[in-house]
């Protein structure tokens, strides 16, 4: 049996792994294909700003724009989006660390790729909606996950997925470059 | 009248402390010792455990009668009283109208007559209290008055203040003053120093007690005056007084419990309940003022009881009224500051009966015209005022269940030391099982 | 030490370590980010109702805390007690209970009195106090406001964000502050958020507006006040509240200006780099040369300015967690 490469535990906080699922290798050709089938849904004279939701998706955003400019021709904008102001469960989890928001170009009729690392309930991806209306109207919004782990509690779909893994409700996921973990939060 | 029996005690009398018990019939002691035969009828107090000595003499009460009645009235501040083992008290003249004339003061004694303890007045030095005028002191001296002060504030005018000792000299009264300097203390609201400059609060400084106290050392000196000064509250100042009490300067004063059982680090939450002029002082004093209890220097504990309706204490500290509740736990924080034990006993009933008592002139050798005698050695012959208390009991303030009208205890939720089982005042039992009954 | 308001309130620095302090900057910071939106409000507060509770009339912080409340999408309820409940007599406690009967998850309060935000928490324990300053006692907004802008203007200029140099550029930074520090709040908030987060400081200022028992303050008396504007990085002026008597702690205002104004003269033994900074609403050729105040490294605009966000992130912090009870 092959040992577990388990992530660094200061960079992940209370996440403990316990079977790696995914390596980067399989992150790297999920996005490759990824880009492919997000070239393959819009036509190439549309402008795309691609969106990392953080802190989770900020990462993939940015190798997904690469992996699209190393396919296509266009230049393509990246930017990172906070939604913890917009959440709906403030009251129920602890505060997140608030972090930068950058949305480099004007969202009004272009075409704005969502990225996450996992999703899970689909609040986040609620919140996200909210809070992209407020810098104006995309012609449309499609979304990209790394894993899609069900649980869904909203009506929110994604467009293009990593890969699907059911799990449980206490399981968690960790996805980054670097790999797809499965394994829980220690509580604190 | 009714007798009474107070069964196996620890008498305190004036030099040691005994077994035995004590028999009262129509207000007096007739016996003490170890009575054999107690005739039938008797009411019987059991005193097992407990000091039995002369009722507690308090120097220092704010009445708030006449004009502030919603904090506090002659008859609820005299239950509180015999709930705190008191049996006189002597009312401040800070009411609205200050007691300074014959009218208002009679009023006051006539109320406290009807109350289940002797109420002594101390009249206004000055009219109104204003520090302009002397009050009639001659007039209220022949009512019975033998302690004069603006307290509340000191007299300010040193050449009043002069004039004031050099008048009542030869009255047979002594003057006692609030030491504070006004212009030094002003606007202050705690003590000055590291924690009110933290906090933002204004200074009370203690050089504003400690500099009129050697004003008024001097002015004593000056006019041969008797002087006593009220709730010292620093080391200074008690070695100040100590040291003119040593030139044979007629010169006596009083601590306060709240000044040797909490100090200015109290502040720190800005609840106005532990605001208080003087002001709780550092840490420092209370260990001066505590010693100095049990060396035996400090003639008399004094609670300065000042009762503030519950609104005036949810102002903002600096708007709220100075002041806080004291007879009802001033036995057991002198108790405590004492150190607890039997030993202490007899420096217990000195500072808290013995020596008000003579500061008042409320003695059976004082010739008192108007009240029955306190302070007393527990002997046959003397007025029957007595407290039995039990220095091992244990009890929780709670500032809901006092029998003052206000609740602006800062002792609340607090345990203490010992406690009065029974209180004998003016031949009645007041207080028993620690009830009013 | 505390290390995050989160779910607390906010009534003084006092006690608040660097990390808790770090971690209101750098919220603040993003809520800069949403200034430059062109919708400038989140839901994050939305439901939400905060009073704002002005015993002392400040139109600035008031219009400043009000705007950080309005942007983060909570209700506004303005009352204006200092003209009301107090002339009529009635209690703190009462007021804030009457006010809280209104349905409230936070009071952002102003008071004339030391104090009074930490009595009104106690009184009602379930609201968040923001205090917006209280009597001679503490101001936090205005510190982390004060200490927010250093960081921006030193983070610039080290090509950094403030959110990536956390508390370092504080470390050994050099600050002086100036003027009536005896009944200054600003002083003693800015005093304390310097000191978490690694600065010296030093005060200036004539013997009658040093604090008392200065000694038991983490500050030093600057012997020389010229000396001491050729050391500091950063120079903190507080008003001199004459209005209020402190004018009667010197001689007269022209005295004061003399001694320890930031005249012109003066102003040119800073090093440029020197940031120059007033809590306002400033006298002008009191404790500051007109001149001197418009110079550009006197960043006091830039203060007001970052007012509104450090004021979103005390109240974000503070509130936006809290369960329906009331509970953290």
């Amino acid at each position: 049996m092959t040992e577990i490469e388990r992530p660094d535990a200061s960079r992940y906080g209370s996440f403990v792994a316990r079977t790696q699922l995914l390596s980067a290798d399989d992150v790297q050709r999920a996005l490759r294909r990824i880009a492919h089938e997000v070239l393959e849904r819009n036509s190439h004279d549309e402008e795309l700003v691609i969106i990392g939701l953080q802190t989770g998706g900020v990462a993939f955003a940015k190798r997904l724009a690469q992996e699209l400019q190393h396919i296509g021709e266009n230049s393509v904008a990246v930017g990172a989006l906070d939604v913890a102001f917009y959440r709906d469960d403030l009251s129920l989890n602890p505060l997140r660390d608030a972090t930068t928001t950058s949305i480099p170009v004007d969202l009004n009729g272009r075409t704005v790729v969502l990225v996450d690392d996992v999703l899970f309930t689909g609040r986040t991806i609620r919140a996200a909606l909210n809070a992209l209306a407020e810098w104006g109207r995309p012609t449309s919004i499609q979304l990209v996950v790394m894993v899609d782990r069900g649980h869904r509690e909203l009506p929110i779909r994604p467009d293009f997925v990593g890969k699907n893994l059911p799990t449980s409700h206490h399981e968690a996921i960790l996805a980054t470059l670097e790999g797809v973990w499965i394994g829980s939060e220690e509580k604190a | 009248m009714s007798s009474l029996v107070i069964r196996n005690g620890m008498i305190a009398g004036a030099t040691s402390l005994e077994m035995g018990d004590v028999l009262v019939v129509d207000g007096t002691i007739v016996e003490t010792g170890e009575i054999s035969s107690v005739p039938s009828g008797v009411a019987v107090v059991d005193a097992e455990g407990c000091w039995v000595g002369p009722g507690f003499v308090d120097l220092h009460t704010h009445l708030r009668e006449p004009g502030r009645e919603e904090a506090e009235t002659i008859e609820s501040g005299a239950r509180a009283g015999a709930i705190g083992g008191f049996t006189a008290l002597v009312a401040m003249p800070n009411t609205e109208p200050a007691l300074d004339s014959v009218a208002l003061v009679s009023y006051v004694l006539e109320r406290g007559a009807r109350t289940v303890l002797d109420i002594a007045v101390a009249g206004a030095i000055t009219v109104g209290r204003a520090g302009e005028r002397l009050a009639p002191m001659g007039e209220l001296a022949a009512l019975g008055v033998r302690l004069f002060t603006d307290d509340g504030t000191g007299v300010q005018d040193p050449s009043l203040m002069r004039r004031a000792l050099t008048y009542a000299a030869p009255l047979g009264v002594r003057l006692a003053q609030h030491c504070e300097d006004e212009s030094l203390a002003s606007n202050g609201t705690m003590n000055e120093g590291a924690i009110s400059s933290r906090l933002g609060l204004i200074g009370r400084p203690a050089l504003a007690e400690e500099l009129m106290v050697m004003r008024d050392i001097e002015l004593v000196r000056l006019t041969g005056g008797a002087l006593h000064f009220l709730h010292l509250s620093t080391a200074r100042s008690l070695a100040l007084v100590h040291e003119a009490q040593r030139q044979g300067l007629r010169v006596t004063f009083e601590v306060a419990p709240h000044h040797f059982t909490l100090d200015e680090s109290a502040c720190e939450g800005f609840d106005p309940i532990f605001k208080v002029h003087p002001p709780l002082r550092s840490a420092a004093d209370v260990l001066a003022l505590r010693e100095a209890l049990r060396s035996g220097m400090v003639d008399a504990v004094a609670t300065d009881h000042a009762p503030h309706a519950p609104e005036l204490k949810d102002l903002a500290f600096d708007e709220a009224p100075a002041g806080m509740l004291g007879l009802e736990h001033a036995a057991s924080l002198t108790l405590e500051a004492l150190g607890g034990g039997s030993d202490v006993a007899l420096r217990f009933f000195e500072l808290l009966s013995r020596g008000p008592a003579r500061i008042a002139q409320l003695r059976k050798s004082d010739a008192h015209p108007r009240h029955s005698s306190h302070g007393g050695s527990l002997v046959a012959g003397e007025d029957a005022n007595i407290v039995v208390f039990d220095p091992r009991a244990r009890w929780h303030v709670d500032a809901d269940g006092l029998q003052s009208r206000a609740r602006n205890t800062p002792y609340h939720g607090r345990e203490l030391l010992g406690r009065v089982r029974a209180t004998v005042a003016k031949g009645q039992l007041i207080v028993n099982e620690g009830l009013l009954i | 030490m505390i290390d995050s308001i989160r779910g607390q309130s906010l009534l003084t620095l006092e006690g608040l370590s660097a990390r808790a302090l770090v971690e209101i900057l750098d919220t603040a910071e993003t809520f800069v980010e949403v200034q430059s939106r062109t919708v400038k409000k989140v839901p994050a507060l939305k439901g939400r109702v905060v009073a704002s509770l002005f015993f002392e009339e400040s139109t600035r912080t008031r219009l400043s805390f009000e705007t950080a409340a309005k942007r983060l999408s909570a209700d506004v309820l303005s009352l204006a007690v200092a003209s009301s409940s107090v002339k009529k007599g009635e209690s703190l406690r009462d007021t804030i209970t009457t006010i809280d009967a209104l349905g409230i998850d936070a009071v952002v309060m102003r008071h004339q009195s030391s104090g009074a935000a930490l009595q009104v928490s106690r009184y009602v324990p379930h609201v968040r106090v923001v205090n917006a300053g209280d009597g001679q006692h503490q101001h936090p907004t205005q510190g982390l406001l004060d200490v927010f802008t250093v960081r921006q203007i030193l983070a610039e200029r080290h090509d950094t964000t403030g959110q990536e140099s956390g508390a370092e550029l504080f470390e050994g930074l050099h600050v002086l502050i100036v003027g009536d520090v005896r009944h200054s709040r600003v002083a003693r908030s800015d005093i304390q958020a310097y000191t978490a987060l690694g600065a010296q400081v030093k005060i200036a200022a004539p013997g009658t507006l040093l604090p008392v028992d200065m000694q038991e303050w983490p500050v030093t008396l600057a012997d020389d006040f010229s000396e001491a504007l050729e050391w500091a990085d950063v120079v903190g002026l507080l008003r001199l509240q004459h209005e209020r008597g402190s004018g009667s702690f010197v001689p007269s205002l022209a005295e004061f200006t003399a001694t320890y104004g930031l005249t012109m003269e003066r102003a040119r033994r800073l090093r440029s780099e020197t940031i120059i900074m007033h809590p306002g609403p400033m006298n002008r050729g009191v404790e500051i040369d007109s001149k001197v105040a418009d110079l550009p490294s006197a960043v006091i605009a830039r203060q007001v300015t970052n007012g509104v966000p450090v004021r979103m992130a005390a109240l974000y912090l503070s509130v936006a967690g809290l369960k329906e009870d009331g509970a953290a």
